[in-house]
């Protein structure tokens, strides 16, 4: 039994992998207290956007959702959602972009469209919201998601949003301004992308968890790094900010 | 004397809102009015094609009470929650009937909104490459620019019949002010043939001239003023009341369950004949929960230049 949960492993990991980064475009749910965790850690300095149409919000509580009013209260500005998507985000301000996903492919193409065919969904999902364009336009793209065979998959049902297309290649000939899929952090481990192919490389496991639990619970023939890691345990500072200042009725990090 | 505008919310929906009517109920989370929503499911309009990025709860509400028959859209979830399960039965299910969908990104309708506000054929944006959004909507078309080529999308303007602004305040003319988020609605307002704004409080012009660059929304673009405070419940008012997000969790279950939503809708909306009805129906304890503590803004100064 360990002194976490998954979600917060994931949620932890997700906060260290902004180190370094300024201007993130936060989405709903995981993200939310991931760069709220890492605004407290690794990257004090951090600014957030939301696509509400917030830059540089100081949430005083963990905002249920991403309009909520204490992201607009103390922030350093609030503009229009034609002004946030034109000048902040396809302006090239936006270092990170947060995104989650129903479905993952190998080059992190997503999916959170449908699932099944579009004109009868088995499951009809949210759609795009401000993914498409976060993807296109933002420097990087981090996505935070749990994994499972369901949700790493050989193929998407639906490409809402682009990622490295067919491969690296394919993704640089575009000529966007966003450079694609940086990091993918899940409940069992950490992923990057292999600068050639384009294709996920799982880079570090979270303690506990073993390659074949990664392997299981993907649907191609996962990469594993040469120099495989180990995610460092959360910190008991990262443990307390989660439980005592940032989720305590543990909205985000139940399970 | 500037003309006034002022109207209840009974006479406004009645004389501005048609059968068959493309209806806009704007608000990113923020100011959404749920009251006229309300009112437009009491008239029971039918055949509504109703816009919104976030359809949320409101547009679950309307739509599970039959109004709709096709809905435009960018983003349909119970924001921080989950699914909206009436439009999700009419999707998935057919049940009760199927429901038209038109479905874009964020960007790709605030362009489309802005597109409709500034009178241009389309709006330009570097969105949709190589995704299939383009391919279940044929709205969503590459062009290339007249200076060197370069490849973008366009969206074409939405211009709704109707658009409803909840806002903090308004004059009797109908010049608008609204702080904290604005998400669309300026740009909604400014692209609809009609207008209703409802507004927490009616206030003096004077209010509006001390401080024009709150202004969203001019009164030459407003049909109609409804005073109708705490209507825009269970979403918010920036510095009126929270965001009621005990109900958008107790919607999930009211709405999966069509004769619960039924019985809710007999409840709250049939069985009230105003959003006042249903304000105090909530309860004095509730919006003493929902009522923040006040965090001013600076004043500025404008200057006087006579």
């Amino acid at each position: 039994m360990s002194r976490w949960s998954k979600s917060e492993m994931l949620v932890v990991a997700g906060a260290r992998a902004l180190e370094g980064r300024r201007v993130c475009f936060v989405g709903i749910g995981l993200p939310n207290i991931a760069v709220a965790l890492a605004q407290r850690t690794v990257a004090p300095d951090i600014e957030l956007i939301y696509e509400s149409g917030v830059y540089g919000a100081r949430p005083a509580r963990l905002p249920l959702s991403i309009g909520d009013p204490c992201l607009v209260t103390g922030a350093t500005a609030a503009m229009s959602m034609v002004e946030l998507f034109s000048h902040y985000l396809q302006g090239g301000l936006v270092d990170v972009g947060f995104l989650g996903a129903a479905q993952l492919d190998r080059y992190g193409n997503i999916n959170t469209t449908v699932i099944g065919d579009y004109e009868r969904p088995k499951v009809r999902l949210p759609g795009s919201g401000g993914a498409c364009e976060i993807a296109i336009n933002a420097r990087e793209v981090f996505v935070l998601m749990r994994q499972s065979a369901r949700s790493f998959v050989e193929r998407i049902d639906f490409r809402t949003s682009p990622g490295n297309l067919g491969g690296a290649a394919l993704r640089a000939a575009q000529g966007w301004q966003g450079l694609g899929p940086s990091v993918v952090v899940t409940d069992l481990g950490r992923y990057g992308f292999d600068p050639d192919t384009g294709e996920m490389v799982l880079l570090a496991v979270h303690p506990g968890a073993e390659v074949e639990d990664a392997k299981a619970a993907t649907g191609w023939d996962l990469k594993v790094a040469d120099d495989l890691q180990v995610t460092p345990d959360p910190t008991d500072t990262e443990l307390r900010l989660i439980r005592e200042e940032l989720d305590p009725d543990g909205v985000y990090v139940k399970g | 004397m500037a003309e006034d505008k002022v109207a209840t919310m009974r006479d406004a929906v009645a004389e501005l809102v048609r059968d068959g009517d493309t209806l806009a109920i704007e608000g990113f989370t923020h100011l959404i009015s749920f009251a006229a929503g309300h009112e437009v499911i009491r008239q029971r309009r039918r055949d509504l094609t109703l816009c919104r990025l976030t359809p949320d709860v409101v547009y679950d509400q309307m739509i599970g009470a039959g109004v709709a028959r096709k809905l435009v859209f960018s983003w349909m979830g119970n924001p921080g929650v989950g699914s909206l399960h009436a439009i999700r039965r009419r999707v998935e299910h057919h049940d009760p009937a199927p429901l038209e969908l038109e479905e874009y990104s964020h960007f790709g309708m605030v362009g489309r909104y802005a597109a409709g506000a500034a009178n241009l054929p389309f709006w330009p944006l570097r969105s949709y490459f190589e995704t299939d959004l383009p391919k279940v909507n044929p709205n969503i078309r590459p062009v290339t620019s007249p200076f060197g080529g370069e490849p973008v999308f366009a969206v074409p303007p939405l211009r709704p019949d109707v658009a409803v602004v909840h806002a903090q305040r308004a004059d009797a003319a109908g010049n608008t002010q609204i702080w904290g988020l604005t998400g669309c609605q300026k740009e909604a307002a400014f692209a609809a043939s009609r207008v209703i704004v409802v507004v927490e409080e009616l206030v003096a012009s004077e209010v509006v001239r001390a401080d024009p660059n709150r202004t969203l929304i001019p009164g030459i673009k407003v049909d109609a003023v409804v005073v109708c405070p705490r209507g825009a419940h269970p979403s918010y008012a920036q510095g009126y009341y929270d965001r009621d997000n005990r109900f958008y969790l107790e919607w999930d279950r009211i709405s999966r369950d069509p004769e619960a939503l039924g019985g809710w809708l007999d409840e709250w909306v049939h069985g009230t004949a105003t959003h006042q009805e249903y304000v105090d129906k909530l309860g004095a304890e509730r919006w003493a929960e929902l009522t923040p503590a006040p965090a001013l803004s600076g004043s500025v100064d404008y200057g006087d230049y006579r």
